[in-house]
């Protein structure tokens, strides 16, 4: 198994926290896992994004190309990031903020305003989604890597957050 | 730190390594890309009594370090290669007066402020001839965070054990990139402190070297006069204007290092028991032509990977064997215009071609690029070799 992911979006939306909340579930699910983030200005409003590669064998080259999973959580990085996405790849997107005739998703900064009063956790949000819809790691790690990641004194706020992302694929 | 596994990007698996070693000073000034390593030392030594110094600039940073080393401190700079260009005269200072620290430079893009956020190894020659005058130094190039944290550790033990500056040469895909990095429990990590007199003071010689041709360091407080000078100097530590204790000293430095290489020396093989067409690569660039290498083996080309650990000292011996066994050339892919490449030419002796697979930074090469020329090796013939 070794699968490509890009989170995307724009600088300050927390893309780069899901990168790292996510290779922090990986290694706690003793699988490899390589991330390599945008390094700049762009990390501080412009389109932004970070990209992980999962799998059980050693990884190498550690450039992400054609993502099997691409998430876009604004409309400019579905557009700079769909062409890269691979043949039947998977599309998420914040249907709130991006509209897409492809992929699937959830208003996640809406349900993050109307169900937490913040949009701060719509990554996070979006994070729960990801986790129900792609099976790729296990939602105790992620739990576990969001609540040491998060800044202190928001963990609950964003494991509630996590639990509506996943509720909203799957009900269990 | 708490032994157990992180999730770790390079540069902290490198601060981490660094006090993992026993060091508690570090002078830097920051810059992109080693930020991070400051960054996190600053954070972390209050805990265990260690001293950050924030200096006004890289000439300054090293000058401290240089200083913190013989008040009998583990200690450490960081920068990139602007400041590592800065720091090129006490580097040397650093190496004729036998100063045990570590230099970690993150290539970014050169010459000059280049490519601040963005990958390269341009930097390769600059620790082996950068300072003026005849030297022998220690490089090590990792390639992984987990790399960064071991090396480190490794290149703080050499600096203790050799008695000289030591360059972790690092780069920006490898600082910035977070993987898994294992962090062993302390009785499982190999510390080595430098050699201390065990004569009293007035018998004490301070360049007086050992059969490992390193000698014993006294330093500030611990009772013994030490004269620290750039100078030519005798064993006695004075400086001295002649030419046999120039021969003597230079000499001794160099071999130093040179009569050491065994132990010094470190790199690792991929596939080269029956390879026919052998990559070098360090650093990042490692990554990609291990990538191009099972890629090739999946096509039938029988290619393999040397992979130098330390770049410096270079595993001459080793190019050498492998180009008298006859293999049919070497595929040097760096991520500047050709350095290593000419270690790799001049330790083949002609026996077999040397390509270079260049490139100008930025990125790093794709595993495509090196595939290529693997197929296609007939192709060039050594007219060509620098096409």
């Amino acid at each position: 198994m070794r699968k490509g992911l890009r989170f995307s979006g724009f600088g300050g939306q927390g893309v780069i926290l899901m990168g790292h909340i996510v290779g922090k579930a990986c290694v706690l699910d003793d699988k490899n896992v390589t991330l390599t983030q945008s390094y700049g200005p762009e990390a501080r409003g412009g389109a932004c994004s970070t990209d992980l590669i999962i799998s059980d064998e050693s990884i190498y080259y550690p450039h992400v190309r054609k993502p099997d999973i691409l998430i876009a959580m604004s409309q400019s990085a579905l557009t700079t990031y769909l062409p890269s996405l691979a043949e039947g790849g998977i599309l998420l997107v914040d249907t709130g903020l991006v509209k897409s005739a492809e992929g699937k998703g959830i208003p996640a900064t809406e349900l993050a305003e109307s169900k937490i009063g913040t949009r701060l956790v719509s990554n996070i949000i979006m994070l729960g989604y990801f986790t129900a819809v792609t099976g790729l790691v296990s939602k105790e790690s992620i739990k576990k890597a969001i609540s040491t990641l998060v800044p202190k004194g928001t963990e609950e706020k964003n494991i509630k957050a996590f639990d509506i992302g996943y509720g909203e694929e799957k009900t269990d | 730190m708490k032994p157990g596994t992180y999730f770790m990007d390079g540069n902290t698996a490198c601060a981490e390594g660094a006090i993992a070693a026993g060091c508690t000073f570090l002078a830097s000034y920051p810059i992109t890309p080693a930020t991070e390593i400051l960054e996190r030392m600053a954070n972390r030594f209050p805990q265990i009594h260690g001293s950050y110094l924030q200096m006004e600039d890289e000439l300054a940073s090293i000058a401290a370090v240089m200083g913190a080393s013989w008040a009998g401190r583990k200690t450490m700079t960081t920068t990139s290669g602007p400041g590592f260009s800065l720091m090129m005269e006490n580097y040397g200072f650093g190496l004729m007066t036998e100063t045990p620290c570590v230099i970690v430079n993150v290539m970014r893009g050169g010459p000059s402020t280049g490519l601040p956020t963005m990958v390269a190894q341009g930097d390769v020659m600059q620790s082996r001839w950068g300072t003026h005058g005849d030297v022998g130094v220690v490089a090590y190039t990792p390639s992984s965070p987990q790399e960064m944290f071991d090396l480190t550790i490794v290149a703080f033990n050499t600096a203790e054990k050799y008695r000289l500056p030591v360059v972790l040469l690092s780069d920006e895909m490898v600082a910035h990139m977070t993987e898994k990095v294992d962090i062993p429990p302390e009785d499982k990590i190999t510390i080595v402190d430098r050699k201390k007199p065990d004569v009293p003071p007035d018998e004490y010689l301070p360049y007086r070297p050992e059969e490992d041709l390193v000698p014993p360091m006294a330093c500030a407080g611990e009772g013994y006069s030490v004269h620290v000078t750039g100078l030519t100097h005798n064993e006695k530590g004075y400086p001295t204007v002649d030419e046999d204790t120039q021969n003597i000293l230079v000499t001794r430095l160099i071999d130093k290092i040179r009569k050491n290489y065994q132990d010094i020396l470190s790199y690792e093989e991929y596939m080269l028991e029956d390879a026919e067409i052998v990559v070098v690569a360090y650093g990042s660039a490692s990554r990609s032509a291990r990538e191009a290498v099972n890629i090739a083996r999946g096509e039938g080309i029988k290619a393999g990977l040397l992979r130098p650990i330390t770049v410096w000292p270079f595993p001459e011996d080793r190019i050498s064997e492998l180009a008298a066994k006859g293999i049919k050339a070497f595929v040097v892919a760096e991520i500047n215009f050709g350095q290593i490449v000419y270690e790799v030419e001049r330790c083949s002796e002609g026996k077999c071609p040397t390509h270079l697979l260049p490139r100008m930074g930025g990125s790093i090469h794709s595993p495509e690029e090196i595939l290529e020329r693997l197929m296609n090796i007939n192709e060039f013939d050594t007219e060509e070799v620098y096409s």
